[in-house]
């Protein structure tokens, strides 16, 4: 049995879309209920929703043997898995955006808010700027105007939700987009499944380019 | 003599693997629970954490739990023309949790090898590697690398270090799609390119990876593809040789591991449980002369490894209370256990004792 920890939401039924494209359908999933857990015993494969950003934590732990996880949670988090494909789903960026007129001269240390505090850390620790961190859940894009910080790290994606603020990408740190991670022992023991899937999916990507 | 019904799955790990590595001339080496603080501190690049319980001794001087148990094994050795030592151990080691970033214990068990490591060394230590996994599951994969093939690509590819080290780690992670961006972004010509790509996905077999490795012809060294061929029919003669397969997403920090390094996996469990290789390196950065391999195994790992599991807590529940003759109280537990059953004896039975027969003499009877 192949357990595969999907993201809620809509990038999880354009996923689920692809692994049923695959030949590993589950029926039961478009079923309109609150069941968390589908499974079809004919093609021995079970799904699960979970939280976007906790199919990183499943797979590394073994209850899921693949998922699919946005590149930002696997930049952010590190988990010790496979990234076998990128699916090039849920494309944006993570970037540095501030106020419209600020400019960094580089004199004084640089305020950071931000949720994905690794990310922003090892971006800044790369470039060798002095930087102070300020973790943020949410709303990260009102922090420069409340003057909370100077700038933002953030995922951008359309960049509406800046222009409204009077932000803009100061520069872009890493493209995003959901990836196909596996288990690293999962993939020892059912790897010709996982390969499988990784094959159909790889030229489905390859069809939608 | 010991029943090995009431051995836990770590327990009996234990005593197999010392007979197992003593069969091979491994010595049990005991150690000290503490180091100098200072030791670890040189060294910290070599421990997977460099987060370490220190303390005062009574003369005031700063000590270290045990984060490492190689580090104190080569501290304690000499180098001595043609003689190899091969220890064994079975230590406590207290490391920070990468989950839950507090410190743990835990118990590690391996061997090492140090002295000049021949291809023979290495064979022998896989083999050992394999029958360390083979006793705890039948279905286990043990997977080699090799580092000089992988550095003597890397060097082919690009000499800068920042790119380098991005590449092992998406070599490490199986990551086609980045490896494939940051060429781009390092403006490396497209065939070699191609030839990372074509790297990073082999794996498996063994023969069909040596098959495909000599397909890289020069980018690859012959030294190391020669090394993986000779060991590679070696390990042939194995009864469980199919469960051993080259991949070189098995890499180790190359400032102390060189040549061949190994990590085993047991099915049902989650991350690999024996890591390995050789860190000939590291001895040459504490000014020894040898060379050395080794490998370590996680038992706090096999835990999670489901075991026989028992239905019942004891085989007999014998119930008194005060007004019970001692005597008889005792000729029957006597009795029970003489039977080879197991017993437990209580006053009344609460439900939370599991048992398959229950005695009542209470009341005197």
């Amino acid at each position: 049995m192949l357990n595969v920890a999907l993201p809620k939401g809509r990038l999880g039924e354009k996923v689920y879309a692809m692994f049923e494209s695959a030949g590993y359908e589950c029926p039961s999933i478009k079923e309109n209920n609150r069941k968390l857990i589908f499974e079809n015993e004919k093609k021995q494969v079970r799904y699960f929703w979970v939280k976007p950003s906790d199919v990183a934590i499943y797979v590394e732990r073994g209850a899921a043997d693949i998922g699919v996880a946005g590149k930002d949670i696997l930049l952010e988090y590190n988990p010790d898995v496979y990234e076998l494909l990128d699916l090039n789903l849920g494309k944006c960026r993570m970037a540095v955006a501030a106020p419209n007129d600020f400019n960094d001269d580089g004199q004084k240390t640089l305020k950071v808010a931000t949720k994905f505090t690794n990310i922003a850390a090892d971006y800044y620790a790369s470039i060798g700027r002095e930087i102070d961190i300020i973790k943020l859940n949410g709303s990260i894009e009102i922090a420069p105007i409340l003057k909370l910080s100077d700038v933002i790290v953030d995922i951008v994606e359309t960049g509406t939700t800046l222009k409204e603020n009077n932000l803009e990408v100061k520069s872009t740190i890493v493209p995003i987009s959901a990836r196909l991670i596996a288990n690293k022992s999962s993939f020892k023991f059912k790897g010709e499944d996982i390969e499988r899937i990784v094959d159909s999916m790889k030229n489905q990507v390859k069809c939608n380019d | 003599m010991i029943d090995n019904n009431i051995l836990r799955n770590e327990e009996k790990a234990i005593f197999a693997l010392r007979s197992l590595y003593g069969r091979y001339g491994y010595k049990p080496f005991k150690m000290s629970k503490f180091e100098e603080y200072e030791f670890y501190i040189q060294n910290k690049d070599f421990l997977v954490s460099d987060r370490i319980i220190a303390f005062n001794d009574t003369s005031g001087k700063l000590l270290a739990l045990k984060p490492d148990v190689t580090l104190s094994i080569i501290k304690n050795g000499e180098d001595i023309n043609g003689y190899k030592q091969k220890v064994c151990y079975n230590e406590n080691v207290y490391r920070v949790s990468e989950n839950t970033h507090q410190f743990k214990e835990i118990m590690q068990t391996g061997v090492e090898c140090i002295g000049k490591i021949a291809l023979y060394d290495i064979n022998e230590m896989i083999l050992m590697a394999a029958e360390s996994l083979a006793l705890r599951s039948d279905n286990f994969v043990l997977e080699i690398s090799h580092l000089g093939l992988l550095s003597s690509l890397l060097d082919n590819v690009c000499k800068n270090t920042a790119f380098k080290q991005e590449t092992i780690k998406y070599i490490a992670d199986k990551n086609p799609h980045d490896l494939s961006r940051i060429c781009d972004e390092n403006n490396v010509d497209e065939n070699l390119k191609n030839i990372l790509l074509c790297f990073i996905a082999i794996y498996g077999e063994r023969s069909t990876v040596l098959q495909k490795l000599d397909t890289l012809g020069e980018y690859v060294s012959k030294d190391a593809l020669n090394t993986l061929k000779t060991l590679s029919s070696m390990l042939d003669k194995l009864s469980c040789s199919d469960k051993i397969k080259f991949d070189f997403s098995a890499v180790s920090d190359m400032n102390y591991y060189n040549g061949i390094v190994f990590k085993g996996y047991i099915k049902g469990l989650s991350q690999s449980v024996l890591t390995g290789g050789q860190y000939d390196n590291l001895l040459y950065k504490m000014g020894r002369k040898s060379g050395a391999i080794g490998f370590a195994i996680y038992l706090d790992l096999l835990e999670d490894l489901p075991d026989e599991k028992q239905d019942f807590d004891v085989d007999v529940l014998l119930l008194c209370d005060d007004t019970t003759d001692n005597n008889i109280l005792t000729d029957n537990v006597k009795q029970i256990i003489e039977s080879g059953k197991t017993v437990s004896v209580q006053n009344t039975d609460t439900g939370k004792i599991r048992y398959k027969e229950l005695k009542d003499i209470r009341g005197g009877v």
